[in-house]
């Protein structure tokens, strides 16, 4: 793997130049010991053409916001290592999100959009009283909620899947993985019939084809394949107007 | 006249991380329309990051038994050296539990006591008991007599940040992403807002309001190595500073990890050196028992800082094209105790080095990692100079952690002081008015305009800003790291003024045009490098050892001459800051020994 010499073909457009059509534009760069994307980006950066867009925050696989197409697949640039792959490294975008230019995408704007549309908060009766002790839980749901919670809105379940790539208003599987996520948890005062007002329709569970993509390519490999069927199952029950069973599960084993 | 967007709003908040965002939620409930400006998406700040905890005294389990504000209050004194302002360290402790418990109504999953009996690594066994099941539990962190940091599994920065911007977007609080703040707008006396850019389109922008907030996290990414995110700056402080009129607090302060791996800088959790791993040089020679006989490598966190940095300056160290380096070899640990145990080191070997630490040795160096220092407050979170501003968080200097802070209490004080401070910002925006001059305003955009075409145009010079980032980023590795002596800060003060030269003269490479990412770095490269001297030369001047500020050529801490807090100023036309002391309240605890660390078993004198 050493001494190998890496081409970057890396997919150029900066909307403030919108007559300089999309493009790809190619880089070579050494391979060094441990190098990711992250190194190898920000050496183009600073060495070969300092208009290059793209976007890290954590660099560690924690904050969601360098994931890009590499060689064809949804990826987080931070932790993809360049000798897990061949000398030529082709970098796209990501599709479904607005673009801001070259590597970097607007997520924000999708993800908040995506909150509001779940109502992605706690809803409760309930308010804070300072002279309280806190309220009970059992430890074992307290994890539970924290599995379902470690989405990074990265938006690679997003990018990869059919649905949302030609359907504007679907949830995807960060949004319903982000229902199941209150659904589980206690102190979410919402009934069943209004979590299917969410997700019980074509933008939501219904509208997925089933293809996994979602799943396979999650970066912090949540099983999203089960949230799916733990969510579709549920609003399916209550679609057909079957009494809620309380037996059905997370998938998060 | 130029043309550009204006926002006026009652609040305006610059950093949406979880210190912004508990301000934004407090001042929102009491009815004033607030605005968030934000680097990045809210949910990508750097707050997500933070793993291990918050410290709070609720004292639910076993090891917390007893634990009381009292307990916290005396930690985080010592903890910061007697460098902190106790007014403030009673306010944080005694309000630590509200936050916490706060957060558990609005949606945190903290993890919760299990009674019953359990047995540690050590090997003691403790109970926890029945009645106290389901209550918020906590985990054992440095420089604590009790157990007291409340957690979410290895996700609490994630899981508290996710939380507060559900309340954010919930409450309908406007958030602009991807837009920064490059310079306060200001008469002299009275903040009014900012002139900002926005990171879309490149577009100038101003924001009016009534009270400006300053959150914008620490300076970790000055240093050429270290474990913050890309974004930590310190924008928010060298904005303030920029004014000449704000003074940056105890700027010399910074907090060192000893394992971050290179050449990525995360962090490796000192449990790997817990569980018994080595750290090993060049000739993978185990060295630490030769400096530290008693400790070896689980000597405190800065003392092992400093002896790997002794070791590579006697070199000792690895080479690599990252700069040399140390190993840390955890391998005689076995393949079922490092997948098991030490699973999210073994990942992170394995993604971000591509080392598997079972048959690899996991390359290391001692990393910054926070930043004591930053836009001094009063301990209503008022900052210093002007009107109207405020600040909190890593980006203040409020004075909660004097010159070292206890791992856990940096997620406490984002919720805790953004809880005080919010409602602080809440009264004092009930009572203010808006009033500015139009002129004031389109100055301060022009002024704006005119750097940007200087650097588009390479009017004043042509330097490359990534040379000139580069050049400070070593002096201050270099020289104002973890050992510091009088001759090498004298060298980076010298060479950092150069740098600072350098960057009055930097011109584009790039046309800069829409959201070029080499004009926002040039626009923050010249307060980058002030931020950098306002470092190096308050280490210079102060002339003891306290906390993590660690002179080599006066190893003890010197209350009888240093029992004060830097203010560091910069005056117009200036090439060094202007420092400024004022003494630290002692209201509680007089200073005496903390009980580790070797600057302060002799506390009286110099030398």
């Amino acid at each position: 793997m050493a001494d190998r010499e890496l081409t970057f073909e890396i997919f150029r457009y900066n909307p403030a130049r919108p007559e300089i059509k999309p493009h790809m534009q190619t880089y070579k760069l050494k391979e060094t010991t441990g190098m990711t994307i992250f190194v190898a980006l920000n050496m183009i950066r600073e060495q070969q053409d300092p208009s290059l867009m793209f976007d890290f925050v954590c660099r560690a696989a924690i904050c969601g916001s360098c994931a890009m197409i590499i060689n064809g697949r949804p990826k987080l640039a931070c932790k993809t290592l360049t000798n897990t792959l061949p000398k030529k490294i082709k970098l796209f975008p990501l599709p479904v999100f607005k673009l801001i230019g070259d590597l970097s995408v607007d997520t924000g704007t999708w993800f908040r959009n995506l909150s509001l549309k779940t109502e992605s908060w706690v809803h409760t009766g309930k308010t804070f009283d300072s002279a309280k002790q806190e309220e009970h839980m059992d430890n074992k749901t307290a994890l539970e909620i924290y599995e379902a919670e470690r989405c990074i809105e990265c938006g690679c379940c997003i990018s990869g899947c059919a649905t949302a790539n030609i359907r504007d208003e679907f949830l995807g599987a960060a949004g319903i993985n982000r229902v199941a996520r209150f659904m589980v948890d206690p102190r979410d005062e919402r009934t069943p019939e209004q979590y299917f007002e969410i997700v019980g329709c074509e933008e939501g569970t219904f509208g997925c084809m089933g293809l996994m993509a979602c799943d396979d390519n999650c970066p912090m490999e949540l099983p999203l394949q089960m949230q799916l069927a733990f969510v579709r199952r549920k609003m399916a029950s209550i679609g057909l107007g079957i009494k809620q069973e309380s037996k059905i599960k997370m998938g998060i084993g | 006249m130029s043309i550009y967007q204006t926002h006026i709003t009652d609040v305006l908040i610059v950093g949406a991380g979880l210190a912004g965002e508990r301000i934004a939620v407090e001042a929102a409930s009491a009815g004033h329309d607030v605005t968030l400006l934000s680097l990045v998406p809210p949910r990508r700040s750097h707050s997500t990051a933070a793993q291990g905890g918050m410290q709070a005294s609720l004292g639910n389990c076993a090891m917390g038994e007893g634990d009381n504000s009292d307990v916290h209050f005396a930690d985080t004194v010592k903890g910061s050296d007697w460098g902190c302002d106790q007014e403030v360290a009673r306010l944080f402790v005694e309000n630590a539990p509200l936050a916490v418990r706060e957060m558990a109504i609005w949606g945190v999953p903290w993890n919760r006591v299990v009674a019953g009996q359990r047995k540690l690594p050590d090997g003691r066994m403790l109970e926890e008991k029945k009645e106290k099941e389901g209550l918020i539990t906590a985990r054992d962190f440095g420089g604590t007599a009790k157990w007291r940091t409340c957690y979410t599994a290895d996700g609490t920065g994630h899981t508290l940040l996710y939380t507060m911007d559900s309340m954010v977007i919930k409450m309908g609080i406007t958030v602009h992403d991807r837009t920064e703040a490059i310079s306060l707008i200001h008469d002299g006396e009275q903040c009014i807002g900012v002139v900002a850019r926005c990171l879309r389109t490149g577009d100038l922008r101003v924001y009016i309001a009534k009270t400006t907030v300053i959150c914008t996290g620490g300076y970790g990414r000055l240093y050429s190595a270290s474990t913050n995110a890309v974004i930590n700056e310190g924008n928010g402080m060298f904005v303030a500073l920029n004014t000449g009129i704000i003074p940056l607090g105890n700027m010399e302060a910074v907090q060192f990890h000893p394992t971050g791996m290179v050449p990525v800088w995360i962090l490796i959790t000192e449990g790997a050196r817990g569980d018994g791993g080595y750290l090993l040089d060049k000739n993978k020679y185990r060295f630490m028992p030769d400096y530290e006989p008693k400790k070896k490598e689980l000597a405190s966190r800065d003392v092992v800082s400093r002896r790997m940095t002794q070791h590579i300056r006697a070199g000792h160290g690895v080479d690599s094209p990252y700069g040399p380096h140390l190993w840390l070899d955890i391998r005689h640990l076995g393949a079922q105790h490092i997948n098991t145990n030490l699973r999210e080191i073994a990942n992170i070997a394995r993604n971000f080095a591509g080392v598997d630490p079972v048959k690899d040795l996991i390359p290391v160096r001692p990393t910054q990692h926070y930043s004591m220092g930053g836009v001094r407050t009063n301990k209503d979170g008022a900052a210093y100079g002007l009107k109207n501003l405020f600040a909190a968080g890593e980006a203040a200097c409020w004075d909660l952690h004097g010159f070292n802070r206890l791992g856990g209490n940096s997620l406490a004080e984002t919720i805790t002081a953004g809880r005080i401070i919010g409602k602080k910002v809440a009264e004092y925006t009930k009572d203010a008015t808006l009033s500015y001059s139009y002129k004031l305003v389109d100055d301060a955009v022009k002024e704006q305009e005119n750097r940007i075409k200087a650097l588009v145009h390479g009017w004043n010079g042509k330097e490359n800003v990534y040379d000139v980032r580069n050049e400070m980023e070593k002096n201050l590795m270099d020289y104002v790291g973890i050992f510091r002596n009088g001759t090498d800060l004298q060298k980076a003060v010298d060479n950092l003024r150069e740098v600072y030269h350098r960057s009055l003269k930097i011109g584009l490479e790039s046309n800069g045009e829409g959201p070029n990412p080499e004009l926002a770095q040039a626009l923050r490269m010249t307060g980058m490098v002030r931020l950098a001297l306002c470092i190096a030369y308050g280490a210079l001047t102060r002339t003891e050892s306290r906390g993590s500020h660690a002179r080599e050529d006066y190893p003890k801490r010197d209350d009888t001459n240093w029992l004060k807090r830097t203010l560091a100023y910069w005056p117009q036309d200036a090439d060094l800051p202007e420092l400024k002391y004022e003494p630290v309240k002692i209201t509680e605890l007089p200073p005496g020994d903390r009980g580790y660390g070797e600057s302060s078993a002799q506390s009286k004198g110099g030398k």
